[in-house]
């Protein structure tokens, strides 16, 4: 039903400009192509003429047979409904496009991380540098026909592993030179990192607006400093104790988690996305399995669905309960706050463990259903949970903290983040709602059994450090409250629609797959081209996109106060370096 | 009043402190004991919850996956009989690749026979996925409960072979009882399938 009414209002945007708009007709694919001359005017005119105002991904394709490269673009209405895809093709040799970051300035970091990555040149952005591997890497490696160190073969599984897999470490066969690629003229011994040189001049380029007569400094925060909760630097421009430009520099944990899907079959990929954001492997499973499930074509099972939301509402009270816990120990109170919420989420991994096997890497969802059924017993556990201990826990955490004097002196007013600026910034998950936008892809967008369910979309409103506090809190008393219906309508039968094989069909073609995750949109790009290996594999990771808006929190603010600012957009670093 | 948010809040933190003593006092045996160790991490647990490892250690739900290992039947001789036919698909599944097999070749016909001659596990690149076990035909691999394996040495001990893997039936019934008997039971009715249709 609102698929039609929203697909109805889908403009018509090729009758509108037939010169430069198409309708992507690949089988398999949506959207429109727009040419690349013309994609800002397009851009002005979906933003303010169609309220497309939420550009949420941004990614590029290497169709390496066809010698192209894709930008595909994911745009939303904050007010809800599903995606306008629009994509750009440019030539291979020189993939250049002009930038977005006027219209959606959220669109900076992920642009940045397409240059990177990928290559694609964005003409007019203001900051065009390498953001998740080194300055001085040679090659963009998700490019089809980069290789990194250890390779092996193009895909998964390997030839040599079976029938005659003679064992041997790949650390043995390489003794560090063959695979690691240096720049031609680059001699380590006279190297000079100059990335950080390049990143203090762009920090520079801000005007100041005080009064004050005073130097200006620069402040690294990290990559090791405890606020940061792992390898993550913030470099700040001070004037006095004032901030006024923050950029955050990452990439320390960086893996190519998309170039390992790429190599992974289908199946494989499931237990990486785990360690995407480690916190929430349930929601990674649940995003990456809807994706592929749409380019399947299958449906879950009915208490396979059931089980799911279980779980992602389980893991969303989980991820909460740590954001709040250790923003209070980035305010100072020394892991009392922290060590109360990771006693109830000790218990809530117990349940994963007793149902998945694993505590953190979960590794449960399979297409069309889940792994296995609920052991015995594990029902019961989770209904007393949901029915005494957690109402009573969180309240009691509310009472704890939320009216806390220091608390909120140090919380209200700091790091604002206004309704518009969120939605620019392509800001998600809680850090958007408490910003008084009351976006939730479970509602926008449903996925699931969402739509049988009852709960509420928790807003803010002032978009403070509090408030995202507040929403938190309210949030996982929403996430019990879905629990409790969830428990009591969970109906019996099978949890796998298809038969569980190890390798699946999966037709050629695209899909974008997207779920509330704790951090934010948490979606998953696949690009199939009917082989067992994905062609293309991107994550949507709102742990990275939220920081695009770590800077204007920031403005103004002091050091001390930068710190809360950063544990209150709850970032975890193995989704934002993937 | 102002202050009152924060004192508030420290009596929580003070009934959290008392609660650790009074549940002590009511309670006997809380520490060390299976007993003690299954109340203090019951959802109505209250006052101290950690557990004391290495002398306590929370029993591992059955579900629980840690490292892979080979299934082998007790001969009517004693001598083991690996169930892994070397069909390959716990290589194939496998999502870091860290499963090696070679295949066992009929010296005289230069066919292959269903026996691996040699399994190779790393352990240091296997990620307890689970997958192996999860979609082997023959229940013959599968995942361990023994998390404790840290070692002196991190290059080749690392690399398990057949012999290191292998580990009885009666020890994986052991330790998965529900999914063993539920096995046991498909793999009964298979036999009694085949049997039925060759009388018939």
């Amino acid at each position: 039903m609102t698929e039609q009414i929203i697909s109805s209002q889908t403009p018509d945007f090729v009758t509108k400009f037939p010169e430069w708009v198409a309708i992507d007709q690949r089988a398999g694919y949506q959207g429109f192509l727009v040419s690349a001359d013309h994609l800002l005017e397009f851009a002005h005119f979906i933003r303010d003429d169609f309220g497309y105002d939420y550009l949420s991904s941004l990614t590029g394709v290497d169709y390496l047979q066809e010698n192209r490269m894709e930008v595909v673009y994911h745009a939303y209405r904050s007010i809800g409904g599903s995606a306008l895809v629009f994509k750009v093709q440019l030539p291979r040799e020189q993939p250049i496009v002009s930038s977005l970051v006027s219209i959606y300035p959220g669109v900076e970091f992920q642009e940045r991380e397409a240059w990177d990555l990928l290559g694609i040149r964005f003409e007019g952005h203001p900051d065009l540098r390498r953001i998740l591997m080194w300055e001085g890497f040679e090659g963009h490696p998700l490019r089809k026909d980069w290789k990194e160190a250890y390779f092996e073969e193009d895909v998964k599984p390997f030839k040599n592993r079976w029938p005659d897999g003679h064992v041997y470490r790949s650390e043995d066969t390489n003794p560090f030179h063959d695979n690691v690629k240096y720049p031609s003229k680059f001699d380590p011994e006279k190297w000079i990192p100059e990335g950080d040189e390049a990143l203090y001049s762009v920090l520079k380029k801000v005007k100041g607006e005080g009064d004050l007569k005073t130097d200006r400094i620069i402040i690294n925060l990290g990559p090791q400093h405890p606020s940061t909760h792992g390898v993550f630097r913030m470099v700040a421009l001070l004037e006095g104790e004032t901030v006024v430009n923050v950029k955050p520099v990452m990439g320390y944990l960086h893996r190519n988690h998309e170039k390992i899907a790429e190599r992974n079959t289908y199946l494989q990929v499931i237990p990486f996305t785990d360690r995407l954001d480690y916190i929430t492997s349930m929601s990674n499973n649940f995003g990456y399995t809807l994706a592929v499930e749409k380019l399947m074509k299958v449906q879950p099972t009915e208490r396979a669905d059931y089980i799911r939301v279980m779980m992602a509402e389980l893991t969303r009270i989980n991820s909460h309960l740590i954001a709040t816990g250790f923003l209070l120990n980035d305010l100072g109170a020394f892991f009392t706050p922290s060590l109360y919420s990771l006693e109830e989420r000790e218990l809530i991994l117990d349940i994963f463990e007793a149902v998945s096997g694993s505590r953190m890497m979960c590794n449960y969802f399979r297409f069309g259903g889940v792994a296995r059924d609920l052991p015995t017993g594990v029902l019961e556990k989770i209904k007393e949970l949901v029915e005494e201990r957690l109402p009573r826990k969180i309240d009691e955490l509310d009472r704890y903290l939320s009216k806390n004097e220091i608390v909120r002196t140090r919380c209200e007013g700091v790091g604002v983040l206004t309704p518009e600026q969120a939605i620019a910034l392509s800001a998600a998950g809680p850090v958007l709602r408490a910003s008084g936008v009351p976006y939730d892809v479970r509602r926008a967008d449903p996925y699931s059994i969402y739509e049988r369910l009852e709960f509420d979309v928790v807003t803010g409103t002032h978009g403070d450090i509090y408030d995202r506090y507040l929403v938190r809190i309210e949030e996982m008393r929403q996430s019990v409250r879905i629990l409790k219906q969830v428990v009591k309508g969970i109906p019996s039968g099978p949890i796998m629609s298809i038969k569980p094989l190890y390798q699946v069909r999966v037709p050629a073609g695209e899909a974008y797959g997207r779920v509330e995750g704790p951090k934010g949109e948490l979606g998953f790009y696949i690009v199939s081209n009917g082989k067992p290996n994905p062609y293309r594999y991107h994550v949507r990771a709102p742990s990275f996109i939220n920081l695009t808006s770590l800077n204007q929190m920031g403005l103004g603010s002091k050091v001390a106060d930068l710190v809360v600012i950063l544990g209150s957009t709850d970032i975890v670093l193995g989704e934002v370096d993937r | 009043m102002n202050g009152m948010g924060i004192l508030r809040g420290m009596g929580i933190t003070i009934k959290h402190f008392i609660e650790t003593y009074t549940q002590d006092l009511k309670t006997k045996n809380r520490y060390y004991n299976p007993a003690g160790i299954e109340m203090r991490t019951k959802s109505d647990t209250s006052g101290i919850f950690t557990v004391q490892y290495p002398e306590e250690k929370i029993p591992v739900p059955e579900e629980f996956r840690f490292l892979p290992f080979l299934v082998y039947d007790e001969g009517e001789n004693g001598q083991k009989e690996l169930r892994c036919t070397s069909c390959g698909i716990c290589a194939k599944v496998c999502p870091p690749q860290c499963i090696w097999i070679v295949r066992t070749n009929d010296p005289n016909t230069g066919r292959p026979i269903p026996a691996p001659a040699e399994f190779y596990i790393d352990i240091d690149i296997c990620m307890n996925c689970g997958f192996c076990a999860e979609y082997c035909p023959f229940d013959a691999i599968k995942m361990d409960h023994d998390y404790e394996v840290a070692s002196y040495e991190r290059m080749h001990h690392h690399i398990y072979d057949k012999e290191k893997l292998s580990k009885p039936a009666s020890y994986y019934a052991g330790i998965r009882p529900s999914n063993y008997a539920l096995e046991e039971a498909a793999r009964a009715e298979k036999e009694a399938a085949k049997s039925a249709s060759k009388t018939a």
